[in-house]
């Protein structure tokens, strides 16, 4: 990695800033008009100094956030993860039009008739940034990297299919080496699978699947992504990173889809204002917002008229959670009663209004091809009676409770003052709002400590279990209390049926289970993302259900 | 000896200081591994616990803690787990520096003429359009400052960048927009420094003496009026040198006032308690500057 360029280089500025505290301290003696002619001089002096401009990049992304992490085992968020896919891959990959998995560093693969064995063809020619093979040993070496506990990757419950998964992360398994996947030669890989499981490609997409160069990281430990000369598996290198400011990332000569790889030098942009975002877009500084989270919704109402401004459905519900262990919370009935007042089109055109889609179910529609069933829709009859079967006739009796959100936006808020309205209308009942810093939301949900949260889920991967297995009552992300034989049951076995239809069908019975019977959540919307992208501008960018847009693709239009 | 005394205190009072920083972190609720997603297991959570030493009891932790600090190391930042607290901060601080001493630059350029000439043309119209930026400088916040400035001289007029940090033209609107408010209140401070000095009995006794006009307010009037603004600079450097969160944030440069917030939010320990080392360090030498300034401007404090 080169050392930090302009202004971000110590010794040149601070040598600026030196000079110029001695003219300033000049000016404030005697000779004061002259003394402030030499300020202004000294101003540009120091900055001159300090400052040799960086050469252009072909193509300037804004990635939202500054990434906590870009190791691609340990990353978790979304912005983390493009830089983390940019840098290495896996097995499969993400397609840029639709965002399914298409073929990686593997070439093709083969499924054993009870669906639980696959052998995948490595291509002969994968190699790393440095030139060197990539070969199914670093495949499996990489894969009990990320699995054992000792790595801590949040992810590694992805592994939980692989067999010997599970125990391996939960130290039940001491040996990471007898993790259900190993070489049959050079470029053979074989897999074996707990159960079939349908949407294993598309896990492999995920970068918790991605191969990861051994000796680097043997050799530093935890800074090994800011090693030098890193080896990369994936399309881009690492050029620098600069805290706070940008990534910088070059074309990897030796990836094996090298030709393709539209953008020679890439530099990726952090930053949290919206508006600041907006204004570098529009002043051409940036090419493509590529982060949903960088639109600023204040001016929602404006920007969506533009032509530039893309909208598109995206894998990730907003819901309410119940907190089934307090009273009267435990009462399925009571929960129902609840879910059964709110009016999502209201929050949906009057709050959000992004053009989400009110939704019942926790799956989005479109996910994977699945059609998620119905949920409780606004019914204020049947909320009543159910109300009063519990023993709270007209909302007498009941006590008062918090709904918890965390306040970082307002958005939350006005959605919680809005079902407040509702209860208070429609059942005669009380609810106090409780707004929540980030951690404080995070360290209440996971130890149950609230009576309702608002809540959200981005999906991982593009299938229904990635939201339905929440509420298994062994999931670590369930944190409402519900358990429920069926429900578990009913998802175990979609997951062991290789056919989609029956296997949809299964799912569906579950999660009207979930939603219409336990009701330990009720979903508002399913979200959907902005991109701003002038299609004149830049090409290669295409609106998808996961909301993936690999930079491989994107490439600048030359005017 | 006075100095040595005075120097001998600041490792003290930076050392309490941090030490409450570090524990009152920790008694916030939620910690820094809290995320939306649960850990994949038991293990995994117990291994990153591990990793950073948070198993241990907080007396062991805080004895860690100073061990590294005494050989200046602040240790992993949690939050962006590639870096330490000295990566961070050897790449963050330079840069608020920077920016902070060109706005020092900036408040004294604008303040010190403006504050002057107020004060030499009392009540007459330079005067009251003086008075009238000096107001503006003081009652705009940033937060509405750096954006306006931005939407005129970037957005409209096209002359500057919006925003990011790295080129000349880059680094001059921030600057403005930081500097502008201390400018006006060092041109209020001169202005009436200055004023009361003009009234003094031994500016008259130079007048009669002959003294020409220009030398009498450079040489006998200034000296003694800029002790307010000399009082007021140890505070300004300090207020400017650690970096503006809302300054950074509108023009998205990569200084330290972005950490000190988000570390807090973010539960990351040693980051937070970094940058409360630097900045309490930095603001008591800071003010001990300002003190030895004041005593060689000013000779009666020096006998007191």
């Amino acid at each position: 990695m080169r050392p930090l360029a302009p202004l971000q280089n110590a010794p040149a500025s601070m040598h600026g800033a030196f000079l110029f505290s001695v003219l300033t301290c000049a000016a404030v003696g005697r000779r004061l008009l002259q003394s402030i002619q030499l300020i202004q001089f000294a101003f540009l002096l120091a900055l001159f100094a300090g400052c040799r401009p960086l050469p252009p990049a072909d193509l300037v992304l804004h990635n939202g956030r500054e990434p906590e992490t870009i190791d691609p085992h340990l990353l978790t968020g979304q912005a983390d993860g493009r830089i983390g896919s940019a840098l290495f891959e896996g097995l499969t990959r993400y397609d840029p039009v639709s965002g399914n998995a298409i073929a990686g560093l593997a070439q093709g693969w083969t499924l054993s008739p009870d669906g639980r064995t696959y052998t995948f063809q490595l291509r002969t020619n994968a190699a790393w940034s440095t030139g060197k093979a990539i070969t199914s040993t670093d495949v499996v070496w990489s894969w009990q990297r990320a699995v054992n506990p000792l790595t801590a990757a949040d992810y590694a419950s992805q592994y939980f299919y692989v067999e010997n998964g599970e125990a391996i992360c939960n130290g039940t398994e001491r040996d990471p080496g007898k993790l259900g996947v190993r070489a049959l030669g050079p470029h053979t890989l074989e897999v074996r699978l707990v159960n079939p499981t349908p949407f294993f490609l598309e896990l492999l997409a995920s970068r918790v699947f991605a191969i990861v160069p051994r000796e680097t990281l043997e050799k530093y430990g935890d800074q090994w992504i800011r090693s030098p000369g890193l080896p990369c598996s994936g399309p881009y290198t690492l050029e620098f990173w600069r805290v706070n400011d940008r990534i910088r990332l070059r074309r990897n000569p030796h990836y094996w889809d090298a030709t393709n790889v539209q953008s020679a030098v890439v530099d990726v942009l952090a930053g949290d204002s919206a508006h600041t975002t907006l204004n570098l877009y529009l002043t051409g500084a940036v090419d493509f917002i590529i982060d949903k989270d960088m639109f600023p919704t204040e001016l929602a109402e404006a920007l969506r008229e533009r032509p530039d401004f893309h909208r598109y459905d995206y894998l990730g519900s907003y819901f309410i959670r119940f907190n089934t262990t307090r009273k009267p919370f435990d009462d399925p009935r009571v929960r129902r009663a609840l879910g059964l007042v709110i009016n999502r089109q209201r929050i949906v055109g009057r709050i959000t209004r992004m053009g989400e889609r009110p939704a019942s179910h926790i799956v989005p529609d479109g996910t994977g091809g699945y059609h998620p069933p119905a949920g409780l829709e606004e019914d204020a009859t049947t909320a009543r009676r159910l109300l009063a079967e519990a023993g709270f006739e007209g909302g007498k009796g009941f006590p008062s409770f918090e709904y918890s959100f965390n306040a970082e936006t307002k958005l939350h808020e006005h959605i919680g003052v809005e079902i407040q309205a509702a209860f208070r209308e429609q059942l005669g009942i009380r609810m106090e709002l409780r707004p929540l810093e980030w951690k404080t939301y995070l360290n209440n949900m996971s130890k149950l400590d609230y009576d309702l949260m608002r809540s959200s889920w981005i999906g991982d991967y593009n299938d229904p279990n990635t939201f339905l297995d929440l509420f298994l009552s062994t999931g670590g992300n369930n944190r409402t209390g519900w358990r429920d034989e069926v429900y578990d049951q009913l998802i175990q076995a979609a997951n062991a049926t290789l056919e989609r239809q029956p296997r949809f069908e299964l799912l569906a019975k579950a999660e009207a289970r979930l939603l219409n019977v336990g009701a330990p959540i009720v979903p508002l919307f399913s979200y959907v993302g902005f991109y701003a992208l002038d299609t004149n501008r830049v090409a290669g960018v295409h609106g998808n259900l996961l909301d993936e847009h690999p930079f491989w693709a994107i490439r600048r239009i030359p005017r | 000896m006075k100095l040595i005394r005075r120097l001998l205190a600041i490792p003290l009072l930076v050392w309490i200081v941090a030490t409450l920083a570090f524990f009152l972190m920790r008694a916030a609720p939620g910690g820094p591994f809290d995320r939306e997603r649960a850990p994949a297991s038991r293990e995994v959570e117990a291994a990153l616990q591990a990793r950073y030493h948070l198993d241990e009891s907080l007396g062991r932790q805080y004895l860690r803690f100073l061990a590294g600090l005494v050989q200046g190391d602040l240790g992993p930042s949690f939050k962006y787990r590639h870096h330490t607290v000295n990566d961070i901060l050897a790449q963050a601080l330079p840069v608020s520096l920077t920016l902070g001493w060109l706005a020092f630059g900036t408040a004294l350029g604008i303040g010190i003429p403006t504050g002057f000439i107020g004060a030499v043309h009392r009540g007459r119209w330079p005067d009251w359009a003086g008075s009238f930026l000096v107001l503006a400088g003081v009652c705009i916040p940033t937060f509405v400052l750096a954006p306006l400035l931005v939407l005129i001289f970037s957005l409209r007029l096209g002359w500057f960048p919006v925003a990011l940090w790295g080129s000349i033209p880059q680094v001059l609107l921030p600057t403005f927009a930081l500097g502008l408010y201390f400018a006006a209140r060092v041109s209020r401070l001169l202005r009436e420094g200055l004023s009361e000095t003009l009234r003094a009995p031994f500016i008259l006794t130079a007048r009669a003496k002959g003294l020409g006009e220009f030398e009498l307010l450079l040489r006998h009037a200034l000296r003694p009026s800029l002790l307010p603004v000399v009082s007021y600079c140890g505070p300004m450097l300090a207020d400017l040198l650690t970096g503006s969160f809302v300054i950074e944030r509108v023009f998205q440069i990569p200084g330290t006032g972005a950490f000190f917030v988000n570390s807090f939010f973010s539960r990351d320990y040693p980051l937070m308690v970094g940058l409360v080392i630097v900045y309490s360090a930095l603001l008591l030498l800071l003010n001990l500057a300002t003190d030895f300034a004041y005593r060689w401007l000013d000779p009666r404090t020096r006998h007191a």
